[in-house]
């Protein structure tokens, strides 16, 4: 899984921190999303799917090719 | 047949998953329902019916930057073409269902083809409110479509003067991003403070003294009686005292309703929306979804219907879990954004006017604060002015947490 997020449509509402903080953080200053993880491992697939489900920018996008 | 906040007697009996889906509605509610399906495993046919002969698109930038022209109107676009091919579905654009059939389970559409299935999902969203007088009249717009931020975009770029009738969210946003083209900005309403009724008297006055400071004439506290035209074109608003406010443009933002008129007569019980159980669930097999449904929410013990892009996608996932089976209420912490100016306003829960509002974080004076509401010795919302991260903190430790959001189960059995 390969995770990208698009920073300039992200809203920082940290719906995706609350899911997937593994994944996910957001910058201190103007709380813009922060991908800690770009290729996450299994465990985290179906928490990250949920993230870029419910992100309200439609910010994040996942690819599921390894 | 009424579907209240109990279960129904044949919740949880269908057998598997169904044979079919036909999502009547193809925004962020309607598509988000169909992505979640497939994503739990749902293989079955599925259908998304939308008036709009456009690829489904994303609602909250177009009172912002398409308005603006920040963006072209292709950047709005909610997924690629390869992500709807993706999602093998079978998307009927351009087609307006006009009745719903709840023995039948089926649609009725104005080609006159009627679509009969398993499950259906209603997420027709909202039609706006418009104004008296301003029917027909050139230069007098709405805005929730696509098309109508083309329009109204199409007639600012050359006016000099607007009216914005409507001191909610999206009056307030359309009157920042009017100022932000160098318009001369008059937004008429009848609350005392922009978005008094979303965040109450505090918020609302740091919010109405930013748009001061940006040069927005307000004229809070007043009602508008009527729009005015000369030969077919707006020529600005009449108050109720009878002064008029010239315009070359205006602009109703003067609120919405659920778009359920087409399901009058179906049996399904609407009020505000169409109402359904905690589950989302109108009748057997009928499921509403986004800004037109009213859930029964069982954390506050009422119903809900929420007008907000995270909600039509949170509501989504938990209608395609109850489709596939899953039997849990839909308990969210409401969640909505606007953007105007530099300020990113964030609010978490329910900010309801009638809380008290303590600044945990930052200060109004520095346009950076989170504010926490307050009601009955309990913290109902917290909203974040410019401090993003630190609100979401705040509503981590404050507000009940997110369990509707453990992992998806992948199958469907």
């Amino acid at each position: 899984m390969k995770v990208t997020v698009d920073e300039d449509k992200c809203c920082g509402a940290g719906q995706c921190v609350l899911i997937a903080p593994e994944v996910f953080d957001q910058r201190d200053d103007d709380g813009i999303v922060v991908l800690l993880d770009s290729a996450p491992g299994p465990d985290q697939h179906a928490l990250v799917r949920e993230s870029a489900a419910v992100c309200p920018a439609a910010a994040i996008e996942v690819t599921e090719e390894a | 047949m009424r579907a209240g906040p109990q279960q129904d007697d044949d919740a949880g009996t269908r057998p598997g998953p169904p044979s079919g889906v036909t999502i009547v509605g193809a925004s962020a509610a309607g598509l988000s329902t169909a992505e979640a399906l497939r994503r739990r495993g749902y293989q079955g046919r599925l259908r998304l019916l939308d008036a709009e002969d456009r690829l489904p698109y994303d609602r909250p930038p177009l009172s912002k930057q398409v308005l603006s022209g920040a963006w072209e109107p292709s950047r709005a676009r909610l997924r690629g073409p390869d992500q709807l091919a993706a999602l093998n579905a079978e998307l009927l654009l351009g087609e307006r269902a006009v009745s719903l059939d709840l023995r039948n389970r089926s649609v009725t559409t104005d080609t006159g083809r009627s679509l009969e299935d398993d499950v259906l999902v209603l997420a027709t969203g909202l039609a706006p409110v418009v104004l008296p007088g301003q029917d027909g009249l050139a230069g007098a717009h709405v805005l929730r479509g696509l098309d109508h931020a083309l329009a109204l975009r199409r007639d600012l770029v050359t006016a000099a003067r607007v009216v914005v009738v409507g001191e909610g969210v999206l009056g307030a946003e359309i009157a920042a991003t009017a100022r932000g083209l160098g318009l001369d900005v008059t937004l008429v309403g009848l609350g005392h403070t922009l978005l008094a009724d979303q965040l109450g008297g505090t918020v609302g006055g740091v919010l109405t003294d930013l748009h001061t400071e940006r040069g927005v004439r307000l004229r809070l506290g007043t009602a508008v009686e009527s729009v005015v035209g000369d030969g077919g074109r707006v020529s600005g608003v009449r108050l109720t005292g009878g002064e008029v406010l010239s315009a070359d443009v205006v602009v109703a933002a003067v609120g919405s309703r659920p778009a359920t008129a087409w399901l009058e007569g179906s049996g399904l019980p609407l009020g505000d929306g169409v109402e359904t159980d905690a589950r989302c669930r109108a009748a057997p097999g009928i499921y509403a979804v986004g800004d037109a449904a009213s859930w029964f929410h069982e954390g506050l013990g009422r119903r809900l219907r929420l007008e907000n892009r995270t909600n039509a996608v949170e509501q989504a996932q938990a209608v395609a879990a109850a489709i596939l089976g899953a039997d849990r209420p839909f308990t969210p912490v409401p969640y909505f954004w606007t953007d105007q100016y530099d300020a990113r306003i964030q609010a978490h829960g329910m900010p309801s006017p009638g809380a008290q509002v303590s600044i945990a974080e930052g200060d109004p004076a520095d346009r950076r604060f989170v504010a926490v509401y307050t009601e009955g010795g309990r913290v109902t919302g917290v909203l974040g002015w410019n401090m993003p991260k630190q609100a979401r903190l705040l509503r981590q430790e404050h507000l009940a947490p997110p369990d509707a959001r453990r992992p998806p189960q992948p199958s469907v059995r």
